[in-house]
Order: C-alpha cells, then structure tokens, then sequence
C-alpha cells in the first residue's frame, strides 16, 4: 500500500511528463475503441434496417450491391425489373406479399421510392417493427407524398407542404418535375433507419412524373398538365426491385431459385442476412487494417510511456537508493515502477474511454443524421472491455522492462548514490 | 572458514567484523579485508579514511545492502552473511538509520512525509515512534523540533524546496525515528559549511546519545574527532591498500 502512495506522488511529481504519456494513450484507446465500437455498431445499425423479409429481387447484378441500394439507398441499380416479371412473381402462391420498389428520383438530397401501400404494411425493421405514422395518413393519390422523420425534421416540412422532386438521386439536380409537384400526407415516425431519410410516393405518382420525359429528359414539344396525366394509364412499366414475404420460410431457397432461374428476364433474389454477411466478409479485409493499425497506436504509445520511464530512471537511482537504505526491499522499488506504468496505462484508459463517451455524446446526433448511424455511448461491450485489458496488460508488460532495472539498479547500486 | 556462531542479542556489539574479505566480482580485486572491528552498544565512533579507501562499500555491507562471502559481519546480533537478502533488508527497515552525504530526501514528498518513511516499511519502527509519543506523526514533529525544524508550515513544504543543512537535518530526524540501535552517517556533513557542519555532528550527537543509539560517523573531516568517543581510521583496519 505504501508502495503505491509512493508511486502515486513520484508521478504527481513528474506530472507534466506523466499527463502527455497518459494523454498518448488515451488518444490510442480512443482510436482502438472508436474503430470497434464504429464497426459493431455500423453491423448493429445494417442489422437493424430491415426485418420479416424473405427475399430481395432486383435485375441480375452484384447480390450486394441489390442489398445496398434496395434497402440502404447506397448506389444505383444497373437494371430495371419488368413490371409483369413483378405480377408473375408476386401471384405465386408461396409469396405472402410483396412491396414493389422504384427508385431514381430525389427531393433535395433525400431519395424518392415510389412504392405501393403494402409499404406500410409489410416493411418492418428492427425486431418485427412495422412502420408508424407520426402525423397524418399514408398516401392515396396521386400526387401524396409521405415523409421520412428525418427529412421533415431538416427540410422543416409540415403536412400540405408542396415540394417538386428532382430527376436522379444527386443533392443539386437541374432535372426538376417541377410541373407535378406533391403534397405531404403523412410524416412517419422515427426509425433509426435509411426510411427516415426516403420520400414516400405512390409508384402511379413516379410514373406521372415521367408520362412526358424519355430517356431521363422532357419530351420535347410534349408537356402534360397533371390534370391530363391524371387521364392516363399509370401502371409503371418497370420497377426497381421488391421485397419479397413467403408463407413459409421453408421454402425460402426454393423460390430464391426459382426467382434466379426466371425465365423472361435475368433476376437476382438473395437473402437480405446472408448478403449482409458477404457485405460484412467484404468489409472485413478493412476494418482488420483499421484494427491493426490502431493496434500499432497502442504500441507507439506504450513505447511513449517506456521512453518516459526509462529516461526517468536514470535520475531515480538516488531515489531507489534512499528507499533501500529506510528499508524497502528490491521487489518493492519493482513493483513502485510497476505499479507506476500501471497507473499510467489505467488512467489512460479510463481517459480514452471517457473521451470517446463524450465526444460520442457530442457528435452521436451528427452521425445519426448525416449517416444514419446510431452509436450508443454507454455501456462498453464484453468486446471493447476486452481490448481495454489488453491495453491494461500492455502497460503492464511495458512496464515490466523499466521495473525490472530498477530492480537491477537497486541490487547493483546498494547504499551507493550516483548522480 | 568456521560457521558463524550465534551472538546473543543483549551481549552482542551494535558491529562486529571478523576476518572480513570483499569484492565486487570474481575477477575484480579485493576492496575489503578487514580482520577485526568492533562498535559496542551505545557508543560513536567516527570512522575517517579518504575517498576511495573503501567507506562506502564497508557501509553498505553493514547496512546489509550488499553481502560478504568471507568472514563475519554481525549487527546488533545478527550475522548478515548468513542472513537472507529479505531478512537483512528487514533488519535495516527494523534496527538502523542510514544518513547519506546529500540528497537523503524524496523530492516529492513533504519533510513530514520524509521523516515517516521508515514507519511506511517497518511495523517494527512504527509501533516504537507510537509507543515514543502516542503516534508516528508526534515523533516526527518532536525530532523535527529537536533538530530546529520546528518553523511553522516547514513540515510540508516539498523537502527539495529546504536548504542542504535544512535537508540533513530533515535526514537525521528519519534516521531516528522509531528507535533504531544504529545509525550510519555517510560523510553528511560534506556539502555544509564549517558552521553548519559543527551545528550538525552536535545534535546529532546529541539525538543519538538521548536515543542511546550507536553512531558509526563517517567522514574525512578529522575536525569532528572530539566529539566521538572514537576515531578509526580506515586505512588502519583495512589491509588492502588504497585504490587508485
């Protein structure tokens, strides 16, 4: 106990050296924690997007790619499905339902997905839940639009509010529907998941829009007023992707088969978890370099702290030579030293960690709304405790080397004071 | 070589040295061969010899930091080279005070602290300073006062901040707290000046006689002999000759 208090005060009288080797490690806890807690909660949030869908069709393509920006409005789809293909499928009797998607459209940075109402019916995310409507209602005609929670929170939208939507999916288009514009209906609560950063719309809706344009541009010469588009036949002709729902899960592979195997054109239908897991797969190679790289920080900074103790050492020897002779025997000056890397390397981690919960809780909302990542701050998980007792034991292992010459000092040296 | 036979504690010398022979290593030479010194109980003898006669390594073989493999070093009983490295370091912690030339203090911690440190790593010592005056901390303020380092707020300024004569005495108030027999003074009086020199072998002295603790004193200085009961010259009792 003596040994520790000693050690404390011999560090509160190098406190300056003392708070930049504690300050290099909790930068590098910082890093090591902030990369796996990013990770895990990154899986978390993928996770967290979508639930109770069997399957994903689109056109054939990249699985993962279907994936990201069927479901995480990530990218562009390479094809179209066909709008029969879409009726054929969904009139099988394994499927229970089904939600067509259409995207390609945008509302100043936010994506439109024209889709049908069983959207609010069968989208779930989460553990089973299924969308709600924060304010008013889903959309019925035409011209509806139903909002995503985030992009009403930070557009400041309002129900009845107009807006126009914009040919393609970038922030600043120059292609605007702006003859057509919608209505708001309906605001849909909080999700935590890409729905709150999507406008809802009718897939009749994406089709008047486009009744006049070909090829991604207005039909020269031919201009439809809503009144007259409202007069045509509004079933699309193709759609982006669908969710699928079957009956029974067993026959999952089956209809994935049979939907690979389509006959009237090249579809794709993977399994929402397992292509997340060929994501995660994908992803793995980098974020093991993150680890290692992050890795390697621990290790300069520890060296940081092995540098500071070594170099202080050799100003101590008086100080272990004057414990010696009031008494102290040689493994206690081992375990003054030792006991200071560890109090080095505990307070940096107790730094890190507290540094990382802050700047968290700081920059949590950011994250959320501009990426549409929720990182819990608190508490640490088994994994991230883990790392920190392998930083702990760094620090120990760290400080083995300056306490056992200490030790040697205190052997050697005697009753002998050199400076 | 005959075993070294077991001295009753009571009867025993605060240092008896018998056919003691010392060297670093192996293949270095011979520093030491003492065939006989003898302090009794009590008594304070200065111990004189230039630098480089081997004071040091004579001092630390009696503290029992470093251990003779021939001959007999005994202190206040015990043989210390037959005695474990952790029983000699408990013996020191126990029974002796040890005061260096300079720098004896720990910079960080206040001259109260300072002066607490052997009761941090002897019970033995801790429980004596109790006895003495009811506490550890009241020991300390009575040496410190004894040695004029009674000024008030001194007790816990950081002892670097203390002048050298302010530093020694800080160390002679360590050395004898709890009661130890024997006190080892190496050369501390070196870095005073004249006056303060004489000021600190008085109290000393004085501390040390009240405490009824022996005092091996060493020094160059033979200015300090009256007030000894003894002085011994180094070279006299070593019979290898001076080093280099």
């Amino acid at each position: 106990m003596a040994i520790l208090t000693l050690a404390a005060k011999s560090l509160w009288n190098r406190r300056l050296t003392s708070a930049l080797v504690v300050f290099a490690i909790a930068l590098s806890v910082i890093l090591l924690l902030g990369v796996e807690r990013l990770r895990t909660q990154t899986r978390a949030s993928f996770a967290h997007t979508l639930s109770d869908t069997d399957l994903i069709v689109g056109a054939r393509g990249s699985p993962i790619n279907l994936l990201l920006y069927s479901v995480f409005r990530i990218g562009d789809p390479t094809n179209n499905v066909d709008w029969s293909s879409y009726r054929t499928l969904a009139a099988d009797p394994q499927v229970a339902w089904t939600v067509p998607l259409s995207l390609g459209d945008s509302h100043r940075g936010f994506r439109v997905l024209g889709t049908d109402r069983s959207y609010f019916a069968h989208y779930h995310y989460g553990r089973h839940q299924p969308l709600q409507l924060a304010e008013g209602r889903e959309f019925e005609d035409l011209f509806d639009a139903v909002l995503g929670a985030e992009v009403a929170e930070q557009l400041g939208y309002q129900l009845g509010q107009s807006i126009v939507l914009a040919h393609g999916a970038g922030e600043v288009s120059f292609a605007l529907h702006q003859d057509k514009p919608f209505r708001v209906v309906g605001i849909l609560a909080r999700t935590g998941t890409p729905v709150d950063r999507t406008v809802h719309v009718s897939l009749a809706g994406i089709e008047a829009i486009h009744a006049d344009w070909q090829s991604g541009a207005p039909l020269p010469g031919v201009h439809l007023s809503p009144e007259q588009v409202r007069q045509l036949d509004l079933t699309p002709k193709t759609i982006t992707a669908f969710l699928v729902g079957l009956k029974s899960k067993t026959a999952i592979f089956k209809m994935q088969r049979q939907i690979n195997e389509f006959a009237a054109e090249p579809l794709l239908a993977i399994l929402p978890g397992l292509t997340l897991q060929q994501l995660w797969s994908l992803m793995s190679l980098a974020e093991n370099a993150l680890l290692v790289v992050s890795g390697l920080v621990v290790l300069v900074s520890f060296t940081v702290m092995l540098a500071a103790l070594l170099t202080g050492l050799n100003e101590r020897r008086r100080e272990m030579a004057i414990l010696r002779a009031v008494g102290a025997r040689p493994w206690q000056i081992f375990a003054l030293v030792l006991g200071e890397s560890l109090t080095l390397a505990l307070a940096g981690a107790a730094g890190g960690l507290a540094l990382l919960q802050g700047a968290l809780l700081l920059a949590g909302s950011l994250l959320e709304t501009r990426l549409g990542l929720t990182i819990a701050a608190w508490p640490p998980s088994v994994h991230e405790l883990s790392l920190l007792a392998i930083v702990l034991a760094c620090g120990l292992g760290a400080g083995l080397f300056p306490a056992w010459r200490a030790y040697r000092y205190s052997v050697a040296d005697g009753m002998t004071i050199r400076i | 070589m005959s075993p070294a036979a077991t001295v009753q504690a009571d009867a025993s010398p605060a240092i008896l040295i018998e056919g003691l022979r010392f060297r670093w290593r192996l293949d270095r030479p011979w520093v030491l061969d003492v065939p006989g010194f003898q302090l009794a109980m009590g008594e304070r003898w200065l111990l004189a010899g230039p630098s480089g006669s081997g004071k040091s390594t004579l001092l630390a073989l009696i503290a029992g930091i470093q251990r003779a493999r021939e001959g007999r070093v005994a202190v206040l009983g015990h043989e210390l080279t037959t005695l474990s490295g952790a029983a000699r370091d408990r013996l020191r912690a126990d029974r002796l005070g040890v005061i260096f030339q300079m720098f004896n203090l720990l910079p960080y911690l206040s001259v109260l602290e300072n002066v607490l440190l052997p009761c941090q790593f002897s019970a033995a010592r801790r429980n004596r300073a109790q006895a003495m005056a009811g506490s550890a901390t009241t020991e300390a303020r009575r040496l410190l006062a004894q040695l004029g380092l009674d000024a008030p707020g001194l007790e816990r300024r950081p002892a670097a901040e203390l002048s050298v004569g302010q530093q020694q005495r800080v160390a002679a108030a360590r050395a004898l707290i709890g009661q130890p027999e024997l006190i080892i003074a190496d050369e501390p009086t070196s870095a005073l000046d004249a006056d303060r020199r004489l000021d600190f072998v008085t109290l000393l002295q004085r501390e040390c006689a009240n405490a009824g603790a022996a005092l091996l004193f060493v020094s160059h200085d033979r200015t300090l002999a009256e007030f000894f009961d003894r002085v011994v010259e180094l070279p006299a009792i070593n019979r290898i000759p001076m080093l280099g």
